[in-house]
């Protein structure tokens, strides 16, 4: 039993603390994310929540605490082991981070030739294709540079990019923001739907209220330099934090649980 | 722990079956795609019951040989189904990148390129020129808008800062004059021209002209580096909208600095080279200091000095205008910032060589010999 329950759990952060310099960011920070999840991660601006997402992944070092992902530590690993995780997770940055000087279409191409070199240019050509298709991009953005692209399409190139290799968990960094709310939402149901085809694991750091109603299983608050409640919303509705409940049920808050009745109505 | 993906191929009565087995997904394929486009023949069925996991790699796999084989796709999961019906629904026709024009048509076409750009270039730094021009008149009828802070700031930045590493080259440059000068002259007995040669090279030209070569190192790149990244964050548009016009923000500081500085520094580049030279002089020739001085004094005339001081803030406009107008250039993407950069500075080099040309024989056809 306890050997499938860490199986299930895909990230596992203990005791986390980060800061830069005098400022500490996180303090003791812990955070479970479950095989198949989508998990929405919200907090204040300033909170921390991009530096979580930078400590999972390696980015930054933490001063103190254990991060495992995939049931293996990531701190302080040497680099070749760190590939083989790295092959199993996703990545789409804020700015969508694409490489300037590639196009679009060999955006998508770097990390397969990069883990799995061999594979047959028109082969990778037509991989590259359909991911960016997939992603809610026209057909004719393959062979665009990201600078002709606008910044919700570069999200979306982003997105083909962290979604090149199929892998298991996918690390979106508020991924809707700055969407038009149709962009926005046709973001929302992809990625539910790529989630429930592919088996993805998300951990999705986000402002929208919109996404958290929508498409998020469970959804952890980041206060304190801590996470300070991980539940479904009507758990940590049911909670008397005076920063959920204003997040949740501020004018904003209200009109997202509208639209998410009134989706729910329509299917 | 996976099984890799595999097929097999069964002839039946109907048709050809391809069974498919293991996983089909990216890290599973290993030579699967040329397997697959190995078959060939008519295949009527795939079979993808055993077959244990797929990601839209597989899916696409399985797609385009079925599309090409004209099969029908049998014993998905409701789930593998839908990733099929997604990565089929995502095809569109690609354009493998085209073949390279043969070598001969390319060196004509980048021969093209490049002499539009040197032209295009040309005039649009003349447009820049204007355009500092006039931001200079509208800040010096309007005295309220000039920048005193920023141009003070850009003097440290440009001049003073600039003291350690022009000084030590300068010196260097006045001992490796003065040795070479003495090598040469020793063979006609006239070792003592030598003080003629550092003396008057260094005040005429290469005291100003190193100097311009090392502030268009310096600062004409780092000009470049941050409008160009000023641009890139849109703080130049930010600018525009609050009325504020980046070429009297930060142009006219910088082109100011630069032409002040010039002569400043190409003055002291000079006299540090002349100490140089003296102190080689000293060591080598056994010229004593005071007699070296005396000697400077006689044969280099004050035009000398007048050369190179009215070239050097001329030097500085073109270093201070090529960076901030090539940084004025970057658009769009980072690797511009570091391509312009590197324009910036070549431009800058090359017109104050090309500048010192004209002003030897401009120097030498009025007399100042």
């Amino acid at each position: 039993m306890a050997r499938r329950e860490r199986e299930d759990v895909v990230i596992r952060v203990q005791g986390l603390r980060n800061g830069f310099g005098e400022q500490i960011v996180h303090e003791g920070l812990d955070l479970e994310v479950r095989r198949g999840e989508i998990l929405g991660v919200v907090g204040g601006s300033g909170t921390g929540k991009s530096v979580l997402m930078r400590s999972i992944i390696g980015l930054q070092t933490p001063l103190e605490g254990s991060i495992e992902v995939f049931g293996e530590n990531t701190i302080g690993r040497e680099e070749t082991e760190a590939t083989n995780i790295r092959k199993r997770w996703g990545i789409l940055f804020q700015g969508g981070a694409l490489f300037s000087t590639l196009t679009v279409s060999e955006n998508v191409q770097v990390p397969i030739k990069e883990f799995y070199p061999g594979l047959d240019q028109a082969l990778l050509e037509e991989i590259a294709a359909y991911k960016v298709v997939m992603t809610g991009l026209s057909p004719d953005a393959g062979p665009k540079f990201p600078a002709e692209l606008s910044g919700g399409m570069k999200k979306r190139a982003g997105l083909a990019r962290a979604l090149a290799l199929d892998p298991e968990l996918l690390f979106l960094d508020e991924p809707t923001a700055g969407l038009d709310p149709i962009g926005a939402a046709a973001f929302d149901e992809l990625t539910a739907s790529l989630q429930k085809t592919l088996g993805l694991t998300v951990f999705l750091i986000t402002h929208d209220l919109d996404t958290l109603y929508a498409i998020c299983d469970r959804v952890a608050v980041l206060a304190d330099k801590r996470v300070i409640a991980v539940g479904t919303i009507d758990e940590l509705l049911a909670l008397d934090h005076p920063w959920i409940q204003e997040y949740f049920r501020g004018p904003r808050g209200r009109a997202a649980v509208a639209s998410a009745e009134r989706a729910q109505a329509r299917t | 722990m996976r099984g890799s993906a595999d097929f097999e191929r069964v002839d039946e009565g109907g048709g050809t079956t391809l069974r498919f087995t293991g996983n089909l997904s990216l890290a599973c394929l290993r030579d699967l795609p040329d397997r697959l486009n190995a078959v060939d023949g008519p295949v009527a069925r795939l079979d993808l019951s055993d077959v244990e996991r797929l990601d839209t790699v597989g899916a696409w796999l399985v797609h385009r040989f079925a599309r090409d084989h004209g099969s029908s796709i049998d014993g998905l999961e409701a789930d593998e189904q839908h990733l099929l019906d997604q990565v089929a629904a995502a095809e569109h026709p690609i354009e493998l990148p085209r073949k390279a024009a043969d070598p001969f048509t390319r060196m004509l076409g980048e021969v093209g390129d490049a002499i539009y750009v040197a032209g295009s270039t040309m005039y649009g730094l003349l447009g820049f020129m204007g355009a500092t021009t006039i931001a200079f008149w509208n800040v010096f009828t309007h005295p309220r808008r000039f920048r005193f802070n920023a141009t003070v700031h850009r003097f440290e930045v440009v001049g003073v800062s600039a003291l350690g590493i022009i000084g030590l080259m300068s010196f260097l440059i006045g001992i490796v004059i003065a040795q070479q000068g003495a090598v040469q002259l020793r063979q006609f007995g006239a070792e003592v021209y030598t003080i003629n040669l550092v003396g008057r090279i260094t005040l005429r030209e290469l005291g100003v002209l190193m100097t311009a070569i090392m502030v268009a190192g310096r600062s004409g790149s780092a000009f470049a580096a941050q409008i160009g990244t000023m641009k890139l964050t849109e703080e130049i548009d930010a600018m525009r909208t609050i009325g504020v016009s980046p070429m009297e923000a930060l142009v006219v500081p910088r082109t100011l600095a630069v032409v002040l500085m010039m002569p400043l520094l190409g003055f002291y580049a000079s006299l540090i080279a002349i100490m140089g030279g003296g102190l080689l002089c000293w060591i080598s020739l056994d010229i004593p200091p005071i007699t070296f001085i005396q000697r400077i004094r006689e044969v280099v005339p004050l035009t000398d000095l007048w050369v190179g001081m009215i070239k050097a803030p001329v030097f500085g406009a073109i270093i201070a205008i090529s960076g901030c107008f090539q940084g004025m250039q970057v658009e769009a993407d980072a690797e511009q910032v570091g391509a312009r950069t590197t324009t910036a500075v070549v431009q800058a080099i090359f017109l104050v060589i090309v500048l010192d040309a004209f002003f030897a024989v401009f120097f030498s056809e009025v007399g100042w010999i």
